[in-house]
């Protein structure tokens, strides 16, 4: 069960502005979700190995060798605001 | 040959064009018009020329790309708000590939907003309407592609699959649907829902249209380190019959909560299957019931940080009320993202946080583990095994929307497989209610050839109509 | 009240001087025009995906062995997921619970770890507001974002600011000779947080400790520790308590300012990386990696002490300094045997070194290598005096040229027994008959002001041992 306070912690950690009709309605939804997720804790896990890849085989290193980059126009043709030469973004408050 | 090119089977089309019966650019011009007939709200973007495509297997038949693959120039905004009107700069490994081998772009298909949903119901750009009932749901995530094909607005399409995307609008629309081993075909510039089980495939009116399009797709991407070179070729060729091929029917995804009619069809099939000469019997796969929860932790896990990317800086749409850089990002996001796509950032974000780290993303990849172990053990005595593909038919439009889990369920019998990596394919095989049902066939990695040839072999005995629903 | 000791551990970001960037086949930006680096990969677009810098796995490799590391077998990345505007996938790639190398040890110092990631962009903060809302606006160039780091993360063996700075010295020669980085700091491709906090002299446990950023040159690093030293021994002194926090140095001001930003306490939701498969790290490419090392400072501070023999303290003054080493090397190389190798070290120790110590760049040296290793000949063969010499050498660091040139135009040469010396040791008598009286009496200690009316005379260019035989000469009873 994730109460208020839960919620708000992880809409921070995510970077979403939840307005305040929302929070307690996310909360249910999202603990009704975990009661049903939490069914595998029923499972004897110990020693099982994690699987986070279903690829059994190793990976390969890309060799150094470099490639184009990007013009700087089309770097910067999606972007929201720009000055032209860079990503224009409101000022981080520290 | 007809002489409505659309009404051709992809294959028999690329035949006619490679051996200079038929006309590429006449072909591309009769599927243009098929495709702007669309008002099932399949299609988001429709060619408004003639594309080019390079000379090779695919022989100029024009293809729907789902909206979250990114071509160059055009929109691909993956069902988003946040991404409306967004032109990459760049052209996925895979678009490019069947393109090089023959298949150029006809149109981008509507989808759930990055692929989350099984309904089509999660898309900013409005719901997909079912060609069978245009007051039910093609099927998500894919439901955009999965329509078209069955709707005849496209001889073909690529979707993709993390949980059932392919393989349940593909059940749900009467077509053909595989979701190929993970690694197969490469991902890269596929915008990404779960990067460790998203996987492109294709929607096909038949089993060996879908064989020929999935050949042109696989190999080794050096642009994706999680790609693999395909063991030997891709035919697909359909198996004269079923001698000996042992199929095995899990018991944990063919009964309880599973339609009757469903049911129904399902067991006709198994009976067709013996026919054939298949050795049918009862398997086990014990975890596959916590499939669908490990699937909930670990999917919005992935899908909470693969999407942190869209924040409003350099791409995409922002939403900024001159506050500082973290309010811009919160508001861009609160705004840009549709409920279900919020909902599984903040589980994922939960599940991965401080504290709860080892109770949910960490054994959920334990179960995952146990599951693989299940199918691994279940092939040692059985070619494949076959499941309905979705416990129930095409649903009305808003029925499931109100409970999240009511939804998720429709992934209960894809699911497994996806965590595993490995190969299904969904083929129609019947109707329940007048709708059609699907049939799912299941193999170890990289066994695509006998699945399609599995499924090559059913096909006739079936004797499916898949141009029922066509418009 | 008890006296405090330092306990100070350095995490360091080391640039890595790969052809291409961490993930994607960029080349890193050398100050090119903003945004001018960057592909869909190291832009974070969507549907990119990133792929491993073979070099980058190598260059690990080596600084790991250079710092006596046990090695991973495998490589293993992560994400380490947090918010900013420099960091575009809302992500950093990085190394967690398997780093690359872990363990090791540098001139006592034990290494705790070193792993790879990806550098962040550069945001900018510019006033030139073209925002709708007003607020000012900052930039980013996403050229920086993805070049390869190494971080090193040391245990905390260190125990002043003096010690600290020595030992990032040894470190950055260490990583200079492996030719894996430009370690420069005031470009930012050497980068190091200091984590300070201090104990009554003979505990051993730890006590909180506080994050120093941004000290971007080794002075800095120095004043930097020694000022959050004193304000935490001032602070405790006063009775009150260290509090953990990260703080920014000013090194105009020299003052500590608490970077306490509105953002609750991290949590980067570390998870593996699913784009990317664990790689193998074979014998093969250890073998290569190991085959490649060069001679290290420690190694060359004992060929210093057996082949030039150098007492081991100089030796590792110089070996332990990538600037010095790298002079005395050449210096000697165009000495060509010629000036005694003892000699340089002694000038690039005693005279360089703190000369180059407090310039605030020393890379603005004009001082060239066999410059200095003529005027030390010209020393050792008795042409200048070290008086003299000490003068030439302040020119040739503030602007350069040749020793002997100097020497000649400035008239340094010495003044050997002949008519110029007489000459100045007569007027000297003259100058001070009283003094003059005195050593005609027998009194030796009187000679002192008249040694120094003829030095001053000839700006030091004379030899002190002459002078007195030439004054005793003439006044001795
Ligand atoms: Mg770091
Ligand atoms: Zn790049």
């Amino acid at each position: 069960m994730i109460d208020r306070s839960d919620v708000l912690h992880i809409a921070r950690l995510a970077r979403l502005e939840l307005d305040e009709s929302e929070v307690d309605r996310i909360g249910s939804e999202i603990s009704g979700i975990l009661a049903h997720v939490e069914r595998i804790s029923e499972l004897d896990l110990e020693g099982v190995e994690p699987t986070a890849h279903s690829v059994a085989q190793a990976g390969e290193l890309r060799e150094d060798d470099p490639g184009e980059s990007l013009p700087r126009e089309r770097a910067l043709e999606s972007a929201p605001d720009t000055d032209g030469i860079g990503f224009r973004v409101p000022p981080p408050s520290a | 040959m007809s002489d409505d090119l659309t009404l051709l089977t992809a294959v028999e089309a690329a035949a006619g064009v490679n051996s200079g019966e038929l006309d590429r650019e006449e072909l591309y011009s009769a599927w243009l018009e098929r495709a702007r007939l669309d008002d099932l709200g399949a299609l988001t973007w429709t060619s408004d020329s003639v594309l080019e495509a390079g000379e090779g297997p695919l022989g100029g038949v024009p293809v729907a790309v789902k909206d979250l693959f990114c071509t160059e120039g055009i929109p691909s905004q993956s069902g988003s708000r946040i991404l409306e009107g967004y032109r990459p700069p760049y052209t996925a490994t895979v678009v490019e590939r069947i393109a090089e081998a023959g298949a150029p772009l006809l149109a981008k298909t509507n989808q759930d907003e990055f692929a989350m949903g099984s309904s089509n119901e999660n898309s900013a750009f409005g719901p997909v309407l079912n060609p069978w009932d245009r007051t039910r749901v093609p099927g998500g995530s894919s439901g955009g592609s999965a329509a078209a094909v069955a709707a005849g607005l496209a001889p073909w399409a690529l979707g993709t699959d993390t949980g059932g995307s392919i393989r349940q609008p593909a059940a749900l629309c009467g077509i053909v649907g595989l979701k190929p081993t993970y690694g197969s075909v490469s991902r890269f510039g596929m915008i990404a829902f779960a990067s460790s089980l998203d996987q492109a495939g294709p929607f096909a009116l038949n089993v060996a249209d879908a064989a020929l399009l999935y050949s042109q797709m696989v190999g080794r991407d050096p642009r994706d380190a999680t790609s693999l070179a395909y063991p030997g070729e891709v035919s697909g060729a359909a198996l004269p019959d079923l001698k000996g091929v042992r199929l095995g029917v899990p018991q944990e995804l063919s009964g309880e909560g599973i339609e009757s009619g469903v049911l129904e069809a399902f067991e006709r099939t198994l009976d067709l299957a013996r026919e054939l000469g298949a050795e049918i019997s009862e398997c086990q796969l014990p975890h596959a019931p916590h499939a669908l929860s490990a699937y909930y932790l670990i999917a919005p896990a992935e899908c909470s940080s693969n999407l942190a990317r869209y924040e409003g800086v350099r791409f995409g749409n922002r939403v900024d009320n001159g506050g500082d850089l973290e309010q811009m990002f919160s508001q861009t996001r609160a705004a840009g993202f549709g409920e279900e796509v919020r909902r599984r950032i903040m589980l994922g974000t939960y599940a991965l946080s401080a504290g709860y780290y080892d109770a949910y993303y960490g054994s959920a990849q334990r179960v995952r583990t146990l599951i693989s172990k299940d199918f691994d053990k279940a092939f040692e005595s059985f070619d494949a095994i076959v499941t309905p593909t979705s416990p129930g038919v095409a649903f009305p439009l808003g029925s499931k929307t109100a409970d999240p889990l009511e939804m998720y369920l429709q992934d209960f019998c894809t699911v497994p497989m996806s965590l595993a990596g490995i190969p299904a394919i969904s083929i129609p095989n019947g109707l329940s209610e007048g709708l059609p049902v699907g049939f799912q066939i299941a193999g170890p990695a990289f066994s695509e050839n006998r699945i399609l040839g599995i499924a090559g072999a059913l096909e006739p005995a079936i004797g499916f109509d898949s141009r029922a629903a066509r418009l | 009240m008890s006296d405090w000791e330092a306990v100070i551990g350095l995490e360091i970001h080391v640039q890595l001087a790969t052809r291409t960037k961490m993930f994607c086949s960029c080349s890193p930006s050398f100050g090119e025009e903003p945004n001018t680096r960057t592909c869909p990969v190291c832009l974070g677009l969507p549907g990119a995906l990133p792929t491993i810098n073979a070099a980058a796995i190598d260059y690990g490799l080596q600084i790991g062995l250079a710092l006596g590391c046990e090695l991973a077998s495998r490589s293993v990345f992560h994400r380490k997921n947090y918010f900013y505007a420099d960091l575009p996938k809302g992500y950093q790639i990085s190394q967690f619970d398997e780093p690359l190398c872990s363990g090791g040890e540098l001139d006592g110092v034990r290494i705790n770890r070193v792993h790879l990631e990806e550098d962040a962009a550069k945001l900018s903060h510019s006033s030139a507001s073209g925002r709708i809302h007003g607020a000012d606006a900052s930039t980013v160039d996403f050229n920086r974002g993805g070049t390869p780091l190494a971080e090193i993360v040391t245990e905390p063996d260190l125990g002043s600011a003096a010690q600290a700075r020595a030992w990032l010295q040894l470190l950055r020669s260490t990583l200079r000779a492996l030719g894996v980085s430009d370690v420069n700091m005031d470009e930012g491709s050497l980068r190091c947080d200091a984590n300070v906090s201090i104990r009554a002299v003979g505990d051993t446990g730890l006590s909180t400790k506080t994050e120093l950023k941004n000290m971007n040159s080794f002075r800095f690093v120095e004043k930097g520790i020694e000022a959050e030293i004193a304000r935490q021994v001032a602070l405790v002194d006063a009775g009150g308590t260290v509090v953990q926090e990260t703080l920014h140095f000013d090194p105009r001001t020299g003052t500590l300012t608490s970077l306490r930003s509105k953002e609750e306490a991290h949590d980067y939701r570390y998870f593996p990386e699913p784009d990317l498969l664990p790689v193998a790290v074979d014998d093969a490419r250890i073998a290569r990696a190991r085959e490649t090392l060069p001679e290290l400072p420690a190694a060359r501070a004992s060929r210093y002490v057996e082949e030039h023999s150098l007492d081991p303290d100089l030796a590792k003054r110089l070996a332990f300094d990538a600037d010095l080493t790298e002079m005395f090397e050449s210096s000697l190389a165009s000495g060509a045997g010629s000036v005694p190798a003892r000699a340089i070290a002694t000038w690039f120790s005693a005279e360089v070194s703190p000369r180059l110590g407090e310039m605030d760049d020393s890379s603005r040296s004009r001082l060239e290598p066999a410059a200095l290793a003529s005027l030390v000949g010209l020393v050792e063969s008795g042409k200048v005096t070290t008086a003299a010499a000490r003068g030439v050498l302040d020119r040739l660091v503030a602007e350069g040229g040749e020793p002997s040139a100097i020497v000649a135009s400035e008239g340094l040469e010495k003044v050997g027994a002949g008519d110029e010396l007489s000459a100045a040791v007569d007027e000297a008598i003259a100058a001070d008959p009283e003094a003059a009286a005195k050593v005609g009496a027998g009194e030796q200690k009187a000679l002192g002001p008249l040694v120094g009316l003829v030095m001053k005379a000839t700006q030091g260019r004379a030899d002190g041992g002459e002078v007195r035989r030439l004054l005793l000469e003439r006044l001795a009873p």
